[in-house]
């Protein structure tokens, strides 16, 4: 009995194996490694959700040169661990065309190496500089640098005469990678940074740590750079204090939800974002407005939420390798070489222009500075 | 340090303190009937703040908060009742085994109902950038409303568990299981009632809180571990050990910011809690002969 039923169970197996392929061998697998769970939730949330929209709508008009699309998205928690596991399992297990994600820059670090070797391209939700530099051939990213946040940053203090800050910044990678960023590059602005604080993501208050800053009566302007919800803590917490200094954050402020959640405090809050916020404001001839408005509509439609920028890095970099996909087909490097060539491709963070030295493709001109007012984001003018 | 710097500092430590001291003291509730530490004490917190945001917009904020506990208090003795009262012999290992598996549970039930996205309740009074002066520092009303409404829960518990006959049922669980049971008090009613009041304290936290702090499912692990720190602090079981050590170590904690980088601030309480069990185990209010007679 026991051997039949282990034969039986081959059987099936066997069938199942070469069934499955076969009925799916016009399918184009791509995977994705999103943390929609866990504590960068908010990254990978609205990134799996656009990507599935996307999907299906791609499917829905027939697929890339009649090739239906095959998205398989798996959700890592924001931890590296199961990021490289994961990376593993669709390279050898699911063998996919490319790699979407991961939403953050610690995975997408320890996964670089894994898909460089494996020459599947990787097409990066993460903002790390690190990511793309040093360049690794089959290693791309679609969110704007850091650097260019921070200069955009600086530009605007310099232009209000400001040249003492004080930095604060979330306990995370995309935190402490932009505070590197601050320290480093505030000198070429002339610019001092007088204070400089690491704040947890899970704090509950942080009004002991902004009653400090704001003793020290040098600081004219405060920077909170970071992603996590914590980050309006600090601005309900500077107001309170009744301190009105300028308060800049960084692009990881670009999620609606987090002035909903600053409330008032929100208020003249200065920071450099992808236009999509802004994309109703945008003038006609922007060549990134059309697709800004329609990715907004179709996402709010469904899902009936805000759209945010992280969707937006999901959203360019699947539109972007769906391009290389029509140029280089189902081969893995001729997608890579597809999408080092793309040239003049408005997406969500900006207009893209890769190349063989530059895998991120965008320039400072991705970022636009925004402010709040009245609950919203509109473009940042000036005083 | 000026003055105004320190009383800026100290109003931030009360407010940290008033938050972990009510989530110590429902700690303290399960602890003292059942001898065992409940971890998914933080969840109730979740979801006293996340049922209120989600009641607002059907009803006035003060319902909303008041059903949100009743809610909770009807979840805290589903719990009890589905994973702890059928067990033949609540081993209280077995019993915390249980408990960091429903906290699990309830942030997974959690984000598929809320989803991860942070949400929270108004300001009782003014908005996000209101606040009032006290003597030269600034401080949110909401600060107000959380010590005033540990206080009172604090008092009110207090009367509770000394003058209701209930209460005194409560701790003669507390004291001795099998000779309350012989007094006949129905041990097994009286572990359920400690879910229901802790949940019910909890979720009331919760909701307090949520202006300042925001509510997002995996806010549980957090308080709890502070809570858990601080119920430590002040010896198990005691309430009014858990407000004291719990505002000295909100006040330790806003304090080392001048001293220490911010980003130590949790190595502070960390060492507190090391500390605490290598000198004084009981805590700093606990008795070494009660603490003796527990399983745990």
């Amino acid at each position: 009995m026991k051997k039949f039923v282990s034969k039986f169970l081959m059987a099936v197996l066997a069938v199942t194996l070469f069934a499955v392929p076969a009925a799916w061998a016009e399918n184009i697998k791509v995977g994705a490694i999103l943390a929609v769970t866990g504590p960068a939730s908010f990254l990978g949330g609205p990134e799996a959700r656009t990507l599935e929209m996307l999907v299906e709508d791609v499917n829905s008009r027939g697929g890339i040169n009649g090739n239906m699309i095959e998205l398989i998205i798996k959700d890592s928690a924001a931890s590296p661990e199961k990021a490289i596991s994961f990376a593993k399992q669709l390279i050898e297990e699911e063998n996919v065309l490319a790699i979407i994600g991961p939403s953050t820059s610690g995975e997408t670090l320890k996964i670089k190496n894994i898909c460089e070797e494996a020459k599947v391209p990787l097409l990066s939700c993460a903002s790390a500089e690190l990511i793309v530099n040093p360049v690794a051939a089959y290693v791309f990213k679609t969110p704007q640098n850091d650097s260019f946040a921070a200069k955009k940053i600086f530009m605007e203090m310099n232009k209000m005469g400001i040249s003492k800050i004080a930095v604060l910044a979330g306990n995370t990678g995309f935190g402490k990678a932009g505070k590197e960023q601050l320290l480093t590059i505030a000198p070429e602005f002339n610019i001092e940074v007088v204070e400089a604080e690491v704040y947890d993501k899970s704090s509950n208050d942080l009004s002991a740590v902004v009653a400090k800053i704001k003793a020290n009566k040098d600081v004219q302007a405060v920077v909170n750079w970071s992603v996590v919800p914590a980050q309006a803590i600090v601005a309900k917490n500077m107001r309170q204090a009744g301190w009105d200094v300028p308060l800049f954050q960084s692009h990881g402020f670009g999620n609606i939800k987090y002035v909903e959640a600053a409330g008032a405090a929100a208020e003249g809050i200065i920071f450099p974002a992808g236009r999509l916020l802004i994309a109703d404001s945008l003038s006609d001839d922007n060549p990134q407005k059309g697709l800004l408005l329609e990715y907004k509509k179709n996402y709010e439609d469904k899902y009936k939420e805000t759209v945010s920028t992280f969707g937006g890095h999901a959203y360019d970099a699947f539109t972007i390798l769906m391009a290389a996909i029509a140029e280089g087909g189902n081969d893995r490097d001729k997608v890579r070489a597809a999408l080092e060539g793309l040239k003049n491709f408005a997406g969500t963070a900006g207009v893209f222009n890769f190349s063989a030295e530059d895998h991120n493709g965008l320039g400072m001109d991705a970022f636009q500075m925004m402010t709040v007012k009245d609950g919203k984001f509109v473009a940042y003018t000036g005083k | 340090m000026t003055l105004e710097l320190s009383i800026q500092y100290l109003m931030a430590g009360i407010t940290y303190g008033s938050i972990y001291a009510i989530v110590a003291i429902g700690f303290n509730i399960i602890y003292n009937t059942t001898g065992i530490i409940n971890f998914a004490q933080g969840e109730f917190v979740m979801f006293g703040g996340m049922i209120a945001i989600t009641l607002l917009n059907f009803m006035p904020l003060p319902l909303a908060i008041f059903l949100a506990v009743v809610i909770t208090m009807f979840i805290g003795a589903l719990i009890e009742i589905c994973f702890i009262r059928w067990l033949k012999s609540p081993s209280v290992l077995r019993m915390i085994i249980i408990t960091i598996g429903i906290s699990i549970l309830s942030r997974e039930v959690a984000v598929h109902i809320w989803g991860e996205s942070i949400r929270s309740l108004p300001y009782f009074v003014g908005n996000e950038i209101t606040s009032i002066p006290i003597l030269g520092a600034r401080i949110s009303p909401q600060v107000m409303w959380v010590v005033l409404v540990s206080a009172l829960m604090v008092v009110c518990l207090g009367l509770f568990f000394k003058t209701t006959s209930v209460g005194r049922e409560m701790r003669a669980c507390a004291s001795n299981r099998k000779a309350a049971t012989l007094c006949g008090i129905n041990t097994r009613n009286m572990v359920t009632l400690s879910f229901v009041l802790s949940a019910g304290i909890g979720a009331l936290a919760g909701c307090i809180m949520s202006p300042i702090t925001y509510s997002q499912y995996d806010m549980g692990t957090g308080l709890a571990i502070k809570g858990f720190t601080v119920a430590i602090l002040g010896g198990l079981g005691s309430s009014g050990g858990a407000v004291v050590a719990g505002l000295l170590l909100g006040v330790i904690e806003a304090f080392s910011v001048s001293v220490v980088p911010l980003a130590f601030q949790d190595a502070i309480s960390i060492a507190i809690l090391l500390g605490i069990l290598f000198i004084r185990p009981q805590g700093l209010f606990g008795s070494k002969e009660a603490a003796g007679l527990k399983e745990y």
